[in-house]
């Protein structure tokens, strides 16, 4: 298989400029060394695809305090006043899209389909400069997918076949992003034996990871 | 008792027995201390699981357990976790009985501003815009009024959340109903008169002949 990549490899892969999904929700579930390691490289504009960007010093905060990203979808940015800041000082380009359409959006985009058919957002700035379809007498708003050069995922476990479950809360974004992203690299609290996760805890199949974070110095004990 | 403990005892009581809800973060999150006893109640969280409850003790925090502000919770026995497609197919889909959100304004239509306002405050809609249009009660905690400036509007100023009209809000003077005719006076809040319900709201308000004092739980 061989698969296993170390991190300062993994984050190598990613140029400047490129486009990233990030799983977690308020650093929750973020795939953190990852995160870290990008901005100890030092990359430079990169589109974020994420539900937020937690909080200054948190998560997908840390690539915001160190101006790595220059464009961000997210739903929501109200917990991060540093984003918020580069936003208003038109250093940051955001687009916010409502969470359960951008959940949706990024489903789509990993499962082949051309859009998303929302009531959500009809009639409000969000709608603007979407299309609407009348289907049978309702309006549904036009959302279109949304994918990405890398997905950058964490797992709670991971066997040795890269098959991936996940944890509580920390699931959120992560199993549709594993779709989604033309390059997959995951990242896991524990790497086991295959086996350990049945296969009917398996959320997302090993087949859609391209690489997993080896375990590194100081990880685990 | 402040004016967020009123609101949220007075919400207390339109929560169902048997009902899936979804408490929005800050006053709304309020509302689930006081539930009156032998409801059973299950909370949602966005970010992805039904049974939420307080964190049990300080030092029990899960890594991978928080609520939709990022805050470490427990979950009950029988709680069940999920994805976020999962999370709001269950809230656009009409699975979710009440949704308990904060606003900015509302206004005549009984439509609720509460997730920008332009050049000043930008956190995003987060999963606000999903649950005003999918959950099957909508209602708003607010105060009735933020620096003396009212928020009960003839029509909103700040970007709507969705064009839906909500079901209720109840601030820290009034309940009110919005329906087709406009938005109705039903309860005010102990020791508040009529008079100073409708002075403190620029929407014109529809009042009937009895308007009683709110009842509050717990």
């Amino acid at each position: 298989m061989h698969k296993m990549i170390a991190l300062e490899d993994a984050a190598a892969l990613i140029p400047d400029g490129a486009s990233l999904l990030i799983g977690g929700f308020m650093g929750i579930g973020s795939p953190h060394r990852l995160i870290g390691e990008l901005v100890r490289q030092g990359r430079r504009n990169l589109t974020v695809i994420a539900n937020d960007t937690a909080r200054p010093g948190v998560g997908i905060g840390r690539l915001i305090d160190a101006r790595a990203v220059a464009r961000l979808v997210a739903s929501h940015i109200g917990t991060n006043p540093v984003t918020q800041q580069q936003v208003i000082a038109g250093e940051l380009a955001a687009e916010l899209c409502p969470q359960g359409t951008l959940a949706e959006r990024i489903r789509a985009a990993g499962s082949g389909l051309g859009g998303v058919l929302t009531p959500t957002g009809l009639g409000t700035l969000v709608a603007a400069g979407k299309r609407t379809l009348d289907i049978d007498g309702t309006t549904w708003l036009l959302d279109l997918p949304i994918a990405a050069d890398f997905a950058l995922i964490a797992a709670h476990r991971a066997d040795y076949r890269c098959n991936l479950d996940y944890a509580m809360t920390a699931r959120n974004f992560n199993p549709m992003m594993a779709m989604a992203g033309r390059t997959v690299i995951a990242e896991a609290a524990e790497i086991v034996p295959v086996g350990v996760i049945p296969p009917d805890a398996v959320a997302t199949p090993g087949a859609l990871v391209d690489h997993l974070l080896r375990r590194d110095a100081g990880h685990g004990r | 008792m402040d004016a967020k403990e009123l609101i949220a005892r007075r919400i207390a009581r339109e929560l169902p027995d048997g009902g899936l809800v979804n408490l929005g973060i800050g006053l709304p999150t309020l509302v689930s201390q006081y539930l009156p006893p032998g409801l059973d109640i299950s909370f949602q969280t966005e970010n992805g699981l039904i049974g939420v409850e307080p964190l049990p003790e300080e030092g029990a925090e899960d890594e991978y357990l928080s609520d939709a502000g990022g805050r470490f919770i427990g979950a009950v026995p029988g709680a069940a976790s999920f994805d976020s497609c999962f999370s709001f197919a269950l809230i656009r889909g009409g699975h979710l009985d009440v949704t308990v959100l904060g606003g900015l304004q509302v206004d005549e239509q009984g439509q609720l501003a509460n997730w920008m306002i332009p050049g000043r405050m930008i956190p995003g809609m987060g999963g606000a815009m999903d649950l005003v249009t999918g959950a099957r009660r909508v209602i708003v905690a607010m105060t009735h009024t933020a620096r003396g400036e009212p928020k009960i509007l003839r029509r909103c100023t700040l970007p709507l959340t969705s064009v839906r009209r909500v079901d209720l809000v109840v601030t820290d003077l009034a309940v009110l109903a919005p329906t087709a005719r406009g938005l109705e006076l039903r309860e005010r809040a102990p020791g508040v008169s009529v008079e100073a319900i409708v002075a403190a709201s620029a929407a014109r308000l529809i009042l009937p002949a009895d308007i009683p004092e709110m009842r509050l739980a717990g």
